[in-house]
Parts: structure tokens; C-alpha cells; sequence
């Protein structure tokens, strides 16, 4: 009997925990989106309005140019060019992340777990730091504030991740059947496309996933290396929102919205493979 | 190619098919990382300024090495950026593990609170540092109005301003950007473990805490390592959560190694002495990846998985 009031009392401890647990993590973003869909007034009302009593999509309206209030914000460039960037750099990532990937999970080779480090260690140098010397380089290429510079640099941040993941996924994969396959006549080419990349691609898709949602938030690197409406990104474009004393908080949440929800719809259709591609990769590896 | 690679190949000849795999992204790498950082690496012995082109060639030897390290402003940001490291990681890791412990045990709706519980991975760090500032800031945020609202205390608290609270809501952020990195692999770890060990340790009598500390946490660890692995991979991303919250002030209270570098290197516009900088910082982001990285390798030594 008493040992059954315990469990139920532990049962409601670790509801009530779980319920905190949400709301940390919940609050701080819908609070947000909920703001983006606030006017200005509401926003900086004292004492606070709690309920909000309007709400209409008129940030979003002034952020893309429309209607009376428009402000001289160009994010729908900012947005066009955080895409063609992001899904350009993805592509070439996933090619090359293959390519090296494959190479990672299938040969056998000296120091195999030397270059595995190497590539990780081009990960680790912060963003800020990396972004002195790219500055140097890239300005003696004529490559600042241009999307093709931007797009180098994001290939080159992908890779490593994208090689670990994709090394992975490449492992859960019998290496019997492609050997089969190449029995049946096949070259290795040809069993790759055929017989592992069918079987690797909801991996491969997840990882390239990660790496486009990697080069949609990047802000170190793009703060300092974009300049103008050619190349500037949406999170660099979100911090046209704040001058020296003022900030616009409505906008600047329409803009968080912005950035987000391509984010938000992408995860969620990746999330089971992520992790499943972790830690097999990392654990077995 | 062809057939001929299926055959058992003769030991002398080498296969080069790996290192023409590998070439691409060892291509890049070298094109945007290394060769870069070769540059910085020569303009830290230099007197580089960006206002001054031909000040490239000023070879001033390690001056703005012993410059950097004898400025006290230096040493308070690298202590700094070292304790924000360590506690942020800490958190992480104790959060994360409680956060997978739990979740372990609801069985209803537990896909969706894993769901929910990934959110913050999504967020741009940029983001993530606009929307703590929204709910610290001392007027309009979120939290102010509710304490004012509940009416405790006068409500106007400078969350991001004051010394000790300035610190504390940038770790706030890491934190709640980053624990869910540590929650959600730790919670693979936790759906992979086998159940026989766990009920032979009841049978034998040990309590609850018992098989926690000496079965279920050893089989965590690799676990908890990729996830720091990870973490420490991309640890400065922390720079863009200060530089929108704080911008490393006020009167630098705030300031991290990165920030410092950003505002030596653009703001005031003296490469050389920034290049120095960010080299220390270098430094230490892989002394932190080399770390776990051979932590990972020793824990997967230790669960059989090596090659």
C-alpha cells in the first residue's frame, strides 16, 4: 500500500517535471512567434498586455514590402539569397561528403583514424577566427560579398560532418550485397547506385539536411564576409533590425519567423535518422 | 575496377581508390581552412592593419604574441571564455542526462516530447541570442513583465547588464540552445541498452542508485562523448548567442575570446594582433575536440565496437 502512494506520487514528480521541462523549452520560441504577430504598441505596452487583443500578419506584410508601413529592410532578397546559398553549398557537400564518406566505411587504409581527426579538426576552428584570414584571401580573389564565396566556405564547413554522418549510414549496409552484386557483373560504379545508394539514401537526405540547416544559420562567418544585397543571409539581414538605441521587435520576430519555420519543417522530417546516424557512426565506428 | 576488386588483392599493389575518394574534401579543406589559416598564422607576426595594405609585409616577430599575453584584458576574457566552456559543458551533460532519464520512463506521448524536446537544435544561435534578449531585456521582457505582473520584487532587474546576471543569461542561452544534444543521444544510449545486466544487478540485490552508477552510466558515457564530441566541434558558435545579446559588454563583462577577436580585428581594425588571437582560440577549440575525441575512442575501445 505504501509503496504504491510512492509510485504514484513519482509518477506525478515526473509529470510535473516533464511539464517544466516543455514549457523551458517551449516558451522561450512561441513567445516569439506569438510577438511576431503583435503590433509594435502591444509589444512595448506598460504594464504588459498579456492577451493579446489583435493580431494580424501585418509584421510579415511590412517586412516583404507591403502595405503602408513598409520599412527599408529587403528580406525577400536576403531570403533568395540565404536559399540559392544554402542549397547550392548542401549539394556540393553531399557530393563531396559522399564520395569521402564511402571511402571512410568501405576501404581499409593507413591512419585511417589520422585523417578522420584531421577532418574534424577543420570543424573546430571557431567561425570568427577562420573568418580573419577567409577576409585576407578572399578579398585578394574578389570573392567578398559574393554568394559564390559564401558558398565555398559552407562546402567546406559541411564536409566534415557530412563525411561522419554519411560514413555511418554507409556502414549499416551489408558489405555482401554490393560484393554480390559485383559477382552478378556489376562494376563497383554500378553496385554503388544500384544496390548501396538506394539503400543509404534516407541517411544521405538526413545529412544533407543537416548541412543545409547548418549553412541556413551560419552568422559568424557571413557577418563579416557579406556586405550587401548580393550575398547577405537572413541571420545577418536580422540584425538590421537593431540600431544603436532602438530596436524593432516586431519585425525582428516576423524575420525570427522567417528563419525558423524552413528550419522547423526540415528537422522534423529528418529527426529519427539523425540520431540514428550518430550514434551508429560514433559508437561503432 | 570491374571484377578484378572483388578478387583477393595482391598486398603490394596499393589501391588508390580511397585517396581519390578522399581527395575532393581534403581539396576544399585545404583551399578554405588551411591555406587561410597559413595566411593568419604569417599576418600574427605581422603589424598587419586593414586601414594600411602595405603594413602586411611589417615582420614584427612575436610582438603581438607578448602583446596579447601580458594584456590583462586578454587573460579576463580567456578565463572567461574557459569557465563559460566548463559550466556550459557541465550543464549540458547533467541536464541532458536527466533530461533522457525521464523522458525513459514516460511511455505515453514520448515521441512528441522527443519531438519537442529537439526544438532548440533548429534555432539559429543567432536566434537563440535575439530571443533571450527579447525575454531578458529590462523593460519589455517576457520575464520582467511577469514578476512585475506577479509583483515581486520592483520588476526592472538589468538581467543583461548587471555583472554576475549579465554571464549568467548568455549561459542560459548556450544551455538551452545545446542540451539537447547531450538529451538526445543520451537517450539513444538509453533505448540501446540491454535489459539483462539491469535484472541481474536487481536479483543480486543492488538499489536503484547502485545500477545507476555502475551499469547504466558506464554504457552512457561513449554516448555522453559523442555528444560532447559534437559540441566541442562547433563550441564558438557561442559567439553569435554574446554578439547579439551583449556584444561582450557592457564595459566587457561579457567579453569571450570571440568576441574580443571580432571587435580587435574589424572595430579597431588590427589584423595582425587579431590573428594572434584567434590562434589561441584555435588552440584551445582542439585541444577541447582532440580531448573527447580520444575519449570516444577509448570508450568505444571499451564497449568492443573498434576495428
Amino acid at each position: 500500500m505504501a509503496s504504491k502512494t510512492k509510485k504514484q506520487i513519482g509518477k506525478v514528480a515526473n509529470w510535473i517535471l516533464t511539464f517544466v521541462l516543455m514549457l523551458v523549452i517551449g516558451l522561450p520560441g512561441l513567445w516569439v512567434v506569438l510577438t511576431a504577430f503583435r503590433p509594435n504598441r502591444e509589444i512595448l505596452a506598460k504594464p504588459a498586455i498579456w492577451i493579446p487583443e489583435k493580431l494580424s500578419l501585418d509584421n510579415f506584410g511590412k517586412i516583404f514590402g507591403y502595405g503602408v508601413d513598409q520599412i527599408a529592410i529587403p528580406v525577400p532578397s536576403y531570403f533568395a539569397n540565404s536559399l540559392i546559398i544554402s542549397l547550392t553549398s548542401t549539394a556540393i557537400a553531399l557530393l563531396i561528403g559522399m564520395s569521402g564518406g564511402y571511402a571512410f566505411a568501405r576501404f581499409r587504409f593507413k591512419r585511417k583514424n589520422g585523417y578522420f581527426l584531421a577532418l574534424m579538426l577543420s570543424r573546430t576552428v571557431p567561425g570568427i577566427a577562420l573568418s580573419l584570414p577567409i577576409f585576407m584571401v578572399w578579398s585578394r580573389l574578389g570573392l567578398i560579398d559574393t554568394k559564390m564565396g559564401m558558398i565555398i566556405i559552407y562546402v567546406a564547413l559541411n564536409i566534415p560532418f557530412t563525411i561522419w554522418l554519411i560514413d555511418g549510414f554507409f556502414r549499416q549496409i551489408p558489405k555482401e550485397m554490393s560484393e554480390a552484386a559485383q559477382v552478378d557483373g556489376c562494376t563497383r560504379w554500378q553496385a554503388f547506385w544500384k544496390i548501396e545508394f538506394p539503400l543509404a539514401k534516407s541517411g544521405v537526405a538526413s545529412a544533407g539536411i543537416f548541412a543545409f540547416l547548418t549553412s541556413w544559420n551560419e552568422y559568424a562567418l557571413a557577418s563579416q564576409l557579406t556586405r550587401s544585397t548580393d550575398s547577405k543571409t537572413l541571420p545577418v539581414g536580422l540584425m538590421d533590425f537593431t540600431a544603436q538605441f532602438t530596436i524593432d521587435w516586431a519585425g525582428m520576430s516576423a524575420m525570427a519567423v522567417i528563419i525558423i519555420v524552413p528550419a522547423l519543417i526540415l528537422t522534423f522530417l529528418v529527426q529519427k535518422h539523425l540520431i540514428a546516424g550518430l550514434t551508429f557512426g560514433g559508437v561503432k565506428g | 575496377m570491374s571484377i578484378v576488386s572483388v578478387q583477393p588483392r595482391r598486398k603490394s599493389r596499393r589501391d588508390w581508390t580511397p585517396a581519390l575518394l578522399l581527395s575532393p574534401a581534403f581539396l576544399v579543406l585545404i583551399f578554405v581552412v588551411l591555406v587561410p589559416l597559413l595566411f593568419s598564422l604569417y599576418t600574427s607576426f605581422t603589424n598587419y592593419r586593414l586601414i594600411r595594405p602595405d603594413s602586411l609585409y611589417e615582420w614584427i616577430g612575436l610582438r603581438n604574441y607578448q602583446r596579447i599575453f601580458t594584456d590583462s584584458k586578454f587573460w579576463a576574457a580567456f578565463g572567461r571564455t574557459i569557465i563559460f566552456l566548463t559550466l556550459a559543458l557541465n550543464l549540458e551533460f547533467i541536464f541532458g542526462l536527466g533530461i533522457a532519464l525521464l523522458i525513459n520512463k514516460i511511455t505515453w506521448g514520448q515521441r512528441t516530447l522527443r519531438t519537442i524536446m529537439m526544438f532548440p537544435m533548429m534555432f539559429s544561435p543567432i536566434l537563440v541570442g535575439y530571443q533571450f534578449k527579447f525575454i531578458f531585456n529590462d523593460n519589455i521582457g517576457l520575464l520582467n513583465n511577469a514578476l512585475q505582473s506577479l509583483g515581486i520584487g520592483d520588476g526592472a532587474i538589468a538581467w543583461l547588464v548587471d555583472k554576475p546576471l549579465g554571464m549568467f543569461t548568455i549561459i542560459f542561452a548556450e544551455v538551452w540552445m545545446s542540451t539537447s544534444v547531450f538529451a538526445i543521444l543520451l537517450l539513444a544510449g538509453l533505448f540501446a541498452m540491454p535489459r539483462d545486466p539491469l535484472e541481474a544487478a536487481k536479483v543480486d540485490g543492488c538499489n536503484s542508485w547502485q545500477v545507476f552508477r555502475h551499469i547504466t552510466l558506464p554504457f552512457l558515457m561513449p554516448f555522453a562523448f559523442i555528444a560532447m564530441t559534437i559540441r566541442s566541434l562547433d563550441v564558438a558558435r557561442a559567439y553569435d548567442i554574446v554578439d547579439v545579446m551583449t556584444g561582450g559588454g557592457p564595459a566587457n563583462r561579457t567579453e569571450l575570446l570571440w568576441t574580443m577577436i571580432a571587435r580587435v580585428g574589424y572595430d579597431n581594425s588590427r589584423m595582425g594582433q587579431a590573428n594572434a588571437m584567434a590562434y589561441v582560440s584555435i588552440l584551445l577549440s582542439i585541444a577541447f575536440t582532440y580531448y573527447f575525441f580520444t575519449k570516444l575512442i577509448a570508450a568505444r575501445k571499451y564497449m568492443g565496437g573498434a576495428e
